[in-house]
């Protein structure tokens, strides 16, 4: 692998080195099995689950993959 | 109660109860608080994913046939608020929003700057927006004017248990609202839920007062007692309050007896 095909992000906050080609929907289901009531933002942009698939990330990207849990 | 329904926006609910789930111990105690609360709509927040989380909220939420609504708790500023909402609205599939904007961590008073502009973006991105506010009638004005669906001024800051402190502020609030006005932060107990009802709110918003509370599940049945009995006394009609006594028994027909003669 050549240091082109990895790319550098950060995860929920978590710097990752990952495969170059890598799409939204794998970094999520990584996280979640059955990514039910889970969203996604990469850059501060909502990216909707249709668009996981084609979403393939770059270097930099800041993804953010968030549910709901207890709170108010 | 069946004939006297609460409306937000384009939906009723037989409860005026709105819970939270923050600060329960565990997801049992959670369950069975919320079921014996009657609530019908309870909030979550939107928070960054854990695979080693066992257990959902949403899950109990769904076992019990609860509407969720979430909130943007933690954020600090508009443009935080909004996207937290749309990501909301993209992983559980509702355009409700109970819309939190905080100045600080030590007061967690709402920043109403920020609070006001995520409203009108929100409003006009087509989310319903319930807003955490300050008990301040002007901004509960404006924030009806963007197209609010309710307002939510707190009685005292979050978590404090401190109640309604500004009773005449919630009644200047209620009087010129269109919307629902929703009690949301510093119930402590039944009393200041009976309180808000009995001020006007259409429901009460708390989570801290029954989660923390020594026993979870008594404190939710105590709530949604004090907001039906609140409520009830607010369509009923409180008595004026009066300076001096006023008696109940006629004083009319009363006997005549020597007030010297020893009667024992």
């Amino acid at each position: 692998m050549t240091a082109a095909a990895t790319i550098r992000l950060t995860v929920n906050g978590e710097a990752r080195s990952l495969p170059g080609g890598v799409t939204l929907t794998e970094v999520v289901t990584e996280l979640s099995a059955a990514p039910s009531g889970v969203a996604a933002a990469v850059n501060e942009a909502v990216v909707p689950r249709s668009q996981w698939d084609a979403t393939v990330l770059s270097d930099a990207d800041r993804v953010e993959i968030l549910t709901a849990v207890q709170g108010g | 109660m069946a004939d006297d329904l609460l409306t937000i926006a384009d939906r009723t609910f037989s409860s005026r109860l709105i819970m939270g789930t923050g600060g329960a111990p565990s997801l049992e105690v959670l369950e069975q608080a919320l079921r014996t609360s009657g609530t019908e709509l309870t909030t979550v927040a939107m928070r960054r994913i854990n695979p080693a989380a066992r257990g959902s909220v949403l899950e109990v939420l769904q076992r019990c046939g609860i509407g969720v609504l979430p909130n943007t708790a933690g954020c600090f500023t508009a443009g935080e608020a909004v996207l937290t909402a749309r990501l909301s609205r993209e992983a559980l599939g509702t355009n409700w929003v109970k819309l939190e904007v905080i100045a600080d961590e030590r007061t967690l008073l709402p920043d109403p700057i920020e609070l006001l502009d995520a409203a009108e973006t929100l409003v006009d991105d087509g989310f319903v927006v319930l807003p955490y506010t300050n008990d301040d009638p002007v901004l509960a004005r404006k924030l009806e004017d963007v197209g609010c669906a309710a307002v939510m001024p707190l009685g005292s800051p979050i978590g404090s248990g401190l109640g309604i402190r500004n009773p005449h502020n919630f009644q200047l609030i209620v009087e010129q609202a269109n919307v629902p006005v929703i009690l949301d932060a510093g119930a402590g107990t039944a009393s200041d839920v009976a309180l808000a009802m009995e001020l006007g709110c259409a429901a009460v918003m708390l989570a801290t007062a029954v989660t923390r509370a020594q026993e979870p599940a008594l404190m939710a049945e105590a709530m949604r007692k004090a907001v039906e009995a609140g409520r009830l006394a607010h369509r009923a009609g409180r008595i004026p309050k009066r300076f001096h006594a006023e008696a109940s028994s006629p004083m009319e027909g009363r006997a005549s007896f020597d007030p010297e003669a020893p009667a024992f």
